[in-house]
């Protein structure tokens, strides 16, 4: 298993913060999605070996938190919030919008493998409101027509 | 994008480095920065504590805990090492306040992390972020590299023989990971389950150590504290709670955004004057004031102070400065069971009371609010709720029980018109049956 030389240097440099070797795990495990797409058998055994833990311990975390995932997401992830505070402002219209848009629903993948689609808990964009991440990219104050034209410039990027 | 808002009734102790371009470390130097930390160490720890006791701040989190006390509660001598945690986990919805904080004054949390070592001690602290706060904890990295570049961070801080190390730690989507013992078992490396209590974790904490845990905004606040002083913070704000507060104005207002205002700035005054009145020219139907897990206030009961409290007695809570705004056209039934439904994803399990007292509250909105409740369903709601109360480890079962026991009590009338498959009142907004049910 390998990662990238960025990664590497950031978990040489975080595993020195700790005085236990599994104190790294939750930001690592989120670098190595980034890195691969999902945390799959491979990464879970390299992590459980380099923390002295086992697979299955590492697999109770995963299932722990909500970002971490075992199956590949789309190129673009786009989690829309649903919650109090966008939902009083349209943050359910706009989470039907995006569904029609992309033709998906929650946690699925367009088949050409370019977005998913989550509804999320609250991401911290309340005053903001409605608001999505896409990966980790805030938009906020989102119309449908807004959304449109995000999602139209993450596929021209391609 | 998260811009910045201003009123004129804003005092701003702790926000008034934001938008100046404090991130960069020699902007914040020239903006007084890092002054505080020296003024702390000539002060040495008795001096840091009683000032902090002075400033009247209590904890920003939620809680309201008297943050100088706090501090006081870890042990002088400790065979295993001390820490500072930094809460950075912000998840409660309606809150969006330490975000700002991290985009715009990161060195003065880093700040309030030394001074709060210098206090107990410690010679390290530990900055917890959100995982979804992705580019805040870029912003995080830099400024700790920066201040250690500067020297300020390391060995023998500002020439004081003292070592004091920070660094930053980031999560992966988790609110129960913002209760604090939940927090330390994240940082450590585990799925986020509370920790029973005691021992409490100013004697064994992280690692087993001493820790001291202050969310975010309580740890900015302390270096502007240290400049301002401690006494002129603490005349800002209401007897016993002192200085101001960031309060995120969110919802049908016309204005949303984060105000710094004083410790009981009214309640009413900041909904219409400040965050401009209920939007659409629409009527106040109600206020959650501090964030999900209050309870809610009727119109007929926001004219009061907005400190911890005088809410306390509104009965409910300052909480974490989420002030989040309902006009006429919401079903507080269907928020309601957004509401819970949250809490029913978010319970770690742990705890029965929690587990299933949420789920089950779930289960029954959702039923209650597509048109299929009866009456006894309104009742069983609020006893259920009532049954969770206190009965967890972790204050999550109380944060889902609180608000839904309001609504049921308050809006009574609202969830009878909902009984025996009559249409829900407000279906214009969102059809019932197209109502998003979370799968996992």
């Amino acid at each position: 298993m390998h990662f990238s030389d960025e990664f590497e240097k950031r978990y040489a440099e975080m595993v020195g913060h700790y005085p236990t070797k599994r104190s790294i795990l939750v930001p690592s495990l989120l670098y190595a999605q980034d890195e691969v797409g999902y945390l799959s058998d491979e990464v879970i055994a390299e992590l459980a070996q380099r923390c002295e833990l086992t697979q299955l311990e590492v697999r109770n975390v995963i299932s722990y938190y909500s970002m971490l995932r075992m199956k590949p997401a789309g190129k673009y992830n786009v989690q829309v919030c649903t919650n109090i505070s966008c939902l009083i402002r349209g943050g359910e219209e706009i989470y039907d919008h995006c569904k029609k848009k992309l033709g998906i629903g929650h946690k699925q993948v367009t088949k050409d493998g370019m977005f998913s689609l989550e509804e999320v808990e609250c991401i911290g964009a309340c005053s903001w409101a409605p608001a999505m991440q896409v990966n980790y990219d805030f938009h906020e104050n989102l119309t449908d027509e807004g959304v449109d034209k995000i999602l139209a410039e993450y596929k021209a990027k391609g | 994008m998260a811009y910045l808002v201003s009123h004129p009734d804003e005092v701003k102790a702790i926000s008034w480095r934001w938008g100046k371009g404090a991130a960069d470390i020699n902007r914040y130097l020239e903006l007084d920065g890092y002054k505080a930390v020296q003024k702390a160490i000539e002060m040495g720890p008795d001096g840091i504590i009683n000032e902090m006791k002075a400033s009247n701040l209590r904890g920003r989190g939620g809680a309201g805990f008297p943050t100088g006390m706090k501090w006081s509660f870890v042990p002088k001598e400790s065979a295993k090492p001390k820490y500072i945690l930094c809460n950075g986990d912000e998840s409660e919805p309606g809150t969006c306040k330490d975000r700002l904080i991290f985009e715009h004054d990161p060195h003065s949390v880093i700040e309030g992390v030394m001074i709060a070592g210098l206090a107990v001690g410690a010679k390290s602290g530990y900055i917890y972020l959100r995982g979804e706060y992705r580019y805040l904890s870029i912003i995080m990295q830099k400024a700790i590299a920066d201040a250690y570049a500067k020297g300020f961070l390391g060995k023998n801080i500002f020439g004081s023989g003292k070592d004091f190390d920070v660094y930053w730690h980031g999560g992966a989507g988790a609110y129960e990971v913002g209760e604090e013992s939940a927090l330390m078992e994240s940082l450590e490396g585990k799925r986020g389950i509370p920790r029973i209590r005691p021992p409490f974790p100013a004697v064994v904490g992280l690692w087993g150590g001493p820790t001291v845990i202050n969310n975010a905004e309580t740890l900015a606040s302390v270096p502007h504290i240290f400049m301002m002083g401690a006494q002129k913070y603490a005349e800002i704000g209401t007897p016993k709670n002192g200085g101001t507060r960031l309060f995120c104005l969110s919802g049908n207002i016309e204005k949303p955004g984060v105000y710094e205002l004083p410790m009981g700035y009214n309640l009413k005054k900041m909904i219409y004057e400040v965050g401009g009145g209920i939007w659409k020219g629409r009527n106040l139907k109600a206020v959650v004031p501090g964030g999900s897990s209050v309870p809610a206030l009727l119109p007929n009961e926001v004219d009061i102070a907005a400190d911890f409290d005088s809410m306390m007695k509104a009965g409910t809570m300052l909480g974490s400065g989420g002030v989040i705004v309902l006009d006429d056209h919401q079903c507080i039934v269907k928020f309601a069971l957004r509401t819970i439904k949250f809490y029913q994803h978010e319970s770690c399990g742990w705890c029965i009371p929690c587990r299933e007292g949420t789920d089950w509250l779930n289960k029954t909105l959702v039923r209650f609010h597509a048109g299929a409740g009866v009456k006894k369903d309104i009742d069983n709601m609020q006893y259920l709720a009532e049954n969770m109360l206190g009965r967890t480890f972790c204050p999550l079962g109380d944060a889902a029980a609180m608000p839904i026991i309001a609504f049921v009590k308050k809006f009574r009338e609202e969830f009878e018109a909902h009984l025996e498959g009559k249409p829900c009142p407000f279906a214009e907004h969102g059809a019932v049956s197209e109502l998003p049910v979370l799968s996992h």
